[in-house]
């Protein structure tokens, strides 16, 4: 743990930067040698044992390229998405693998670093303060660390047509690396876009991600946002997503969770003033001896507003995974629409979810419902379908598929949902596509 | 001999239901078996797909000269056999046109063939479903979801029709189906009779016995064939009920365990 800290002198020199910035790392570093990483004995990491983590010797990740090259990102790249795309080795901005020619004008997508020495006051009003003034130790690592990741504004009722990638390389050359994007993203009013999330292990090594993104949703806006986590299966993935939406704001969000030993991913919306609105989709697919943490907070502040959660697992092996989904109701925030929902597939005895919804409700004219659910597939379904001569992994594949397909099914970026089936069948199955079972 | 079971035992949940089945169906016959509500129908049915829970516990069953219980589910389905499920299950996120593209392909793997060209697919699906009488839209709904019963039913029909089974075994397709359903089914059925196919047809019912003349007809009770006779056997069921013939039953399990 103690090295993980040990490097934040170095970058304190690399980034010194305006006052408020220095004062935002200063009290980050401050909360951290506090209160150092979470242990099991936190009620929100009661779960979650980040000691693998704590114990390793993780180096800050440094500014090369590491060897990735245009091939390295073609072969990241999702199907059939035509889109912007900014790139990240090692949590560092590289402008020659990015391709932004094609933004629309006045829209700003740039490393927060470069932004950072050049016009910090672009910052001021949003960095550091969408997220909690209260978080996990992880955060406050970020936040001292602060150095690098994703910038991105778009302009008052400018409505950007094709999907934005953030696309985050991550590389496990040894030492192991810790890397630790920082991403601020600004939706002013009455603006709209597609932005994908991704964070993408090359090779097989370990290394810790620790990523935290602040989205500023303003009057009118609204965003389809998408986390997809693929890291390499020894990686560690600690990330943050932290939304605030103003008057009749929409955000919907899709976060997946298919890589890393150990995943967490904390994601808090408030719903700040009145009619906003918040769709949170997420789809976790563990197996092998993953862990698969989410953590979500939907923070109903304001009257009239509404929010639809939907998360399902679907976990093999010895996978386990947990999820955490509270919702908070002020007093203020009557008219209140909140819906929360937990499925989960356990396709092995070994596999285990832990599954807690929690609602807190301090208005009383509110309509809130949530459920959660775990099972295995369902052997009169599995007959069926063998009885019609399918196998049965095809039959057990089928019917998975048809478990999360629904999930998949609110993606609106088509290419998206294709990765996800396949990345489903792959993962799941070892097979190349279902089109090769069937 | 297609299909041939001796001394059939098999216990569901270690209770015995099935104490003894002797049944020998040919090629190109169509056999009905007839009994009274919990006589072990559905479980001789399940037992003949495969069902996994359904334990056999003494006897045999041949068919096409190999040992079936030795097979898995879906080698029985495709080396021919195929069974309309009393109660249908639905699966939702499962669309019907795409599991009847994966049976197909299926069989046709196991058959040393390649997949069926999906223009090829698509002409003898909607051939098909013009025969048992169905919407197309229906291709494109989960799995029985939200279907009537009658629809459920027709479904198995279409399947049936598509895979083409040397041996079928319809568990009580006709109960809870109105006259012209009935037709349809009947129709379907009666399509695919010759002489390289058999049928097995559970009923409760005479009334589709009239559509679909049988060969044979066993009546079933206590889980033992108890009495088989021609189609005249069928219309005496249907005017004496089952009581007598449960009577029978009872006095041959008095004498055999006496
Ligand atoms: N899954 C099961 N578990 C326990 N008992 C069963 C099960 N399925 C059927 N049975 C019992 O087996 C007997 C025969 O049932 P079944 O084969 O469904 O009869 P039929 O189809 O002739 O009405 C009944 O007593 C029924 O209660
Ligand atoms: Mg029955």
């Amino acid at each position: 743990m103690d090295s993980l800290l040990d490097g934040r002198a170095e970058l304190r020199l690399a980034a010194a930067g305006v006052g408020w910035v220095k004062k935002l790392r200063d009290s980050a570093a401050a909360s951290f040698a506090e209160h150092g990483l979470p242990s099991t004995r936190d009620e929100d990491w009661k779960y979650t044992n980040v000691k693998p983590i704590a114990k390793r010797q993780f180096r800050p990740a440094g500014s090369s390229d590491e060897g990735v090259n245009a091939a390295a990102v073609a072969g990241c790249a999702i199907e059939g998405l035509s889109c912007h795309r900014a790139v990240f080795v090692n949590g560092y901005f590289s402008p020659p693998l990015s391709d932004l020619s094609a933004l629309p004008p006045g829209v700003v997508l740039d490393s927060l670093a470069r932004t950072l020495a050049e016009r910090p006051q672009d910052l001021s009003a949003a960095l550091g303060r969408v997220m909690p003034a209260e978080s996990h130790g992880f955060t406050s690592l970020n936040t001292a660390y602060l150095t690098d990741g994703a910038y991105l504004r778009v302009p008052e009722g400018v409505v950007v047509e094709h999907p934005i990638e953030l696309l985050f390389i991550n590389t496990a050359i040894d030492p192991a690396p810790v890397v630790q994007p920082r991403n601020l993203i600004v939706m002013e009013p009455s603006s709209s876009a597609s932005v994908l999330e991704r964070y993408v292990g090359v090779g097989n090594g370990s290394y810790l991600t620790n990523a935290v993104t602040e989205l500023s949703v303003r009057a009118n806006a609204s965003i389809e946002h998408y986390k997809l986590q693929e890291e390499s299966v020894q990686a560690y993935h600690v990330g943050g997503l932290f939304i605030n939406l103003e008057r009749d704001a929409r955000v919907t969000s899709h976060n997946v969770a298919v890589g890393g030993a150990i995943a967490r991913t904390d994601l808090r919306a408030v719903l700040a003033a009145e009619g906003a609105h918040c769709e949170m989709n997420g789809l976790y697919l563990g197996n092998g001896r993953q862990h698969l943490d989410n953590h979500t907070q939907i923070d109903h502040a304001r009257p009239r507003c509404t929010s639809d959660e939907y998360y399902k697992g679907v976990l093999d092996d010895r996978a386990r995974a947990v999820f955490h989904g509270r919702i908070v109701v002020q007093q203020d925030a009557q008219q209140t629409d909140a819906q929360q929902q937990n499925r989960n597939l356990l396709l092995s005895p070994d596999a285990e979810i832990d599954t807690k919804p929690q609602l807190e409700i301090y208005a009383d004219d509110v309509k809130c419902s949530h459920g959660a659910t775990v099972g295995q597939l369902d052997s009169d379904s599995l007959f069926y379908l063998r009885s019609r001569a399918i196998d049965e992994r095809t039959a057990r594949l089928l019917l998975t598929y048809a478990f999360a397909n629904d999930v998949i099914g609110r993606c609106a970026l088509k290419p998206v949902r294709e990765r996800l089936e396949q990345t489903l069948t792959r993962k799941l199955f070892h097979a190349r596509d279902l089109e090769e079972l069937v | 001999m297609m299909l041939s079971i001796k001394n059939l035992h098999a216990s569901v949940d270690g209770k015995p239901i099935l104490r003894g089945i002797d049944l020998e169906v040919k090629a190109g016959e169509v056999h009905a078996i007839m009994g009274p509500n919990g006589s072990g129908k559905s479980t001789l049915a399940n037992v003949l797909a495969g069902r996994e829970n359904y334990e056999v516990t003494s006897g045999s069953v041949h068919y096409l000269g190999e040992n079936l219980l030795e097979l898995a589910t879906e080698e029985r389905a495709c080396k021919g056999i195929f069974l309309a499920f009393q109660y249908p299950v639905e699966i939702p996120g499962v669309s019907n046109i795409y599991l009847l593209k994966a049976a197909v392909n299926a069989r046709r793997k196991y058959q040393g063939l390649d997949e069926l060209p999906a223009v090829e697919f698509l002409k003898l699906v909607k051939e098909k479903v013009k025969l048992v009488e169905m919407k197309e839209e229906f291709l494109h709904r989960s799995v029985n979801e939200g279907f009537s019963g009658g629809e459920k039913k027709r479904n198995e029909i279409l399947q049936m029709a598509i895979l083409e089974p040397r041996l079928a075994i319809l568990d009580e397709t006709d109960s809870g189906l109105d006259i012209d359903a009935l037709k349809i089914v009947a129709k379907g059925v009666n399509t695919l009779r010759g002489p390289q196919r058999a049928m097995i047809l559970v009923t409760h019912y005479q009334r589709m016995l009239d559509y679909i003349v049988p060969d044979h007809v066993h009546v079933l009770a206590h889980g033992r064939v108890v009495k088989s006779g021609d189609k005249s056997l069928a219309l005496e069921l249907e005017e004496r009920g089952y009581g007598w013939i449960e009577q029978q039953a009872e006095e041959i399990a008095a004498a055999v365990t006496g």
